[in-house]
C-alpha cells in the first residue's frame, strides 16, 4: 500500500507541476489573444495586400512609448471615398459622425509594474515582426507572443537576430540575411545597442 | 493473474482522475487562440488603477483619458508664429516659392520615407498618381505630380495641401509633423525632377557616363 500510495503521490506531484509551468505560463494564458474589434478591420487587407507602411496608422511608434492606435479619422482620410455605403464600415462612420472614439480592444499589454518603449526598440532596428509577429497575415490580430520577461530577457541578452536597417524595421517578409551575426555587431556599435538586464532597466 | 492486478490497479477511486484528465485536455495547447481577456494565475499588480494612454475613463464625461487642450489656449512653443514654416504662405498670404528647411541630401532622404509611407498609397511611389489604391475601391484617380500645372506650384502650395488637404485629400497635420512635412514637399520636387530632366540639369561632369 505505501508504495501504490508513493507512486500515485508522484504522478499527482509531476502533474501538478507541469499544470502549474504550462498552463500558468504566459505563454499559456496570454499567447493566442484574439478578442473581437468592434469593427471587422482586416491588418491582412491593409498592412498585407495593400503593402501599408504600420507607421500610417501608428504614427507615434518611433517617437513615443505607445505605437497609439489610430484616430477615427486616419481611417476616413479613405473612407470617405472609399467604399461610403460598407455596412462594415458603419461603426466608423458612426464614430466619425458622433465624434466619439472607436472602442479598439488592446491585444498586446505588459503588466503596468514594467516599462516599454516602442521609440527605444524601432529607432535601434528592433523589427515590429520580433514581437508582433506577421501581422500582415493577420484578418485578426493575434498575441503570438508570450510577453513574459523570461522571453523580454531571451532578447535584451542576445539581440542579434532580431536588429536590422533601419529603413527594414516595418518591412513585415524581412528575413536575416547570412551574414546577419557580423551585421549585428556592426549595428550594436553604430546605435549603441547595450540592452539592459538588470531589474531597473524595465522596473522603475 | 496479471489482469486481476490491472483491474485491482484501476479502481474506481482512480478511475475518478479521469474527469479531472478531461478537463485539463479540455483547456487545449499553448497557442490555441482565444477572444476572452487573459486570465493571469496570479495577478500581481498587472493591471493597475491608473490611466493608460487612449484607455477609457469612467471620470470625463467623454470617456477619453487623453483631454484635449482648453479652447482658446496655446501651449508653450505652441505659437507657430513663423507663417512660412508652419503655414506654407508669407504674411501676405501667398504661398512661399521656396521650401523652408534648407536642402540636404538627408532631408530627401527622409522626405523619401515619408512620402513612402502617408503619400505613396494614393500617389505611388514615383508619383504618378497611380497608387495601390486605385486598383481597389478608390473611384477617384488621385492627382499625379508629372504635369505642367503641378510643376508649376510653389513649394507653400504643397506644404499647404499635405497639411489642410484639397478637394478629395485630407489633411495629414494630424499624421505628418511640420519639419517632415517639408520634407515631404522637397522629395516631391525631386520626383518631378527625375520624370521631366533635360540633359542641361545633368552636370557637365557627368554627361560624359550618360553619353557612353
Amino acid at each position: 500500500m505505501p508504495l501504490i500510495a508513493g507512486g500515485v503521490g508522484i504522478f499527482v506531484l509531476a502533474g501538478v507541476v507541469f499544470g502549474v509551468t504550462y498552463f500558468g505560463s504566459p505563454k499559456f494564458t496570454d499567447v493566442g489573444y484574439r478578442p473581437i474589434q468592434p469593427i471587422a478591420y482586416s491588418h491582412k487587407l491593409h498592412a498585407g495586400d495593400l503593402g501599408m507602411d504600420c507607421r500610417y496608422c501608428h504614427t507615434a511608434v518611433e517617437v513615443s512609448a505607445k505605437a497609439t492606435v489610430p484616430p477615427t479619422q486616419t481611417c476616413m482620410n479613405c473612407h470617405v471615398i472609399c467604399m461610403p455605403e460598407s455596412e462594415k464600415l458603419l461603426p466608423v462612420r458612426d464614430s466619425w459622425a458622433k465624434k466619439e472614439a472607436l472602442e479598439w480592444v488592446r491585444v498586446h499589454k505588459i503588466p503596468d509594474y514594467a516599462v516599454f518603449d516602442h521609440s527605444a526598440h524601432i529607432n535601434r532596428g528592433v523589427g515590429c515582426t520580433s514581437c508582433h509577429g506577421r501581422i500582415d497575415q493577420m484578418e485578426v490580430v493575434m498575441q503570438v507572443q508570450p510577453l513574459s520577461m523570461g522571453w523580454c530577457l531571451n532578447c535584451h541578452r542576445n539581440p542579434d537576430m532580431h536588429l536590422r536597417p533601419l529603413d527594414q524595421v516595418t518591412n513585415m517578409e524581412w528575413i536575416a540575411p547570412d551574414d546577419q551575426l557580423l551585421l549585428a555587431e556592426q549595428f550594436k556599435l553604430e546605435r549603441n545597442i547595450n540592452p539592459p538586464t538588470d531589474c531597473t532597466g524595465c522596473h522603475r | 493473474m496479471i489482469f486481476n492486478l490491472f483491474n485491482n490497479w484501476i479502481s474506481p477511486k482512480t478511475m475518478s482522475i479521469v474527469p479531472l484528465l478531461l478537463a485539463v485536455m479540455a483547456m487545449g495547447c499553448q497557442g490555441k487562440p482565444f477572444e476572452k481577456p487573459p486570465i493571469h494565475p496570479n495577478p500581481n499588480m498587472d493591471t493597475q488603477n491608473r490611466y493608460n494612454p487612449q484607455s477609457s475613463s469612467d471620470f470625463f464625461a467623454d470617456g477619453m483619458t487623453m483631454r484635449m487642450p482648453v479652447p482658446g489656449t496655446v501651449a508653450q512653443g505652441e505659437l507657430n508664429e513663423n507663417s512660412a514654416y508652419y503655414r506654407g504662405v508669407d504674411d501676405q498670404g501667398n504661398f512661399v516659392t521656396d521650401n523652408s528647411v534648407e536642402l540636404t541630401d538627408e532631408l530627401l532622404l527622409r522626405g523619401q520615407a515619408r512620402y513612402n509611407i502617408y503619400c505613396s498609397p494614393c500617389h505611388s511611389r514615383v508619383g504618378d498618381g497611380k497608387g495601390i489604391i486605385t486598383q481597389y475601391k478608390y473611384p477617384i484617380p488621385p492627382t499625379s505630380f508629372h504635369s505642367d500645372i503641378v510643376r508649376q506650384m510653389d513649394d507653400g502650395y504643397f506644404f499647404s495641401v499635405i497639411t489642410n488637404g484639397v478637394r478629395n485629400m485630407p489633411s495629414y497635420k494630424h499624421q505628418i509633423p511640420v519639419d517632415d512635412r517639408w520634407a515631404i514637399v522637397a522629395y516631391v520636387r525631386a520626383l518631378q525632377h527625375s520624370q521631366n530632366a533635360s540633359l542641361s540639369d545633368i552636370p557637365v561632369a557627368a554627361r560624359q557616363e550618360l553619353s557612353r
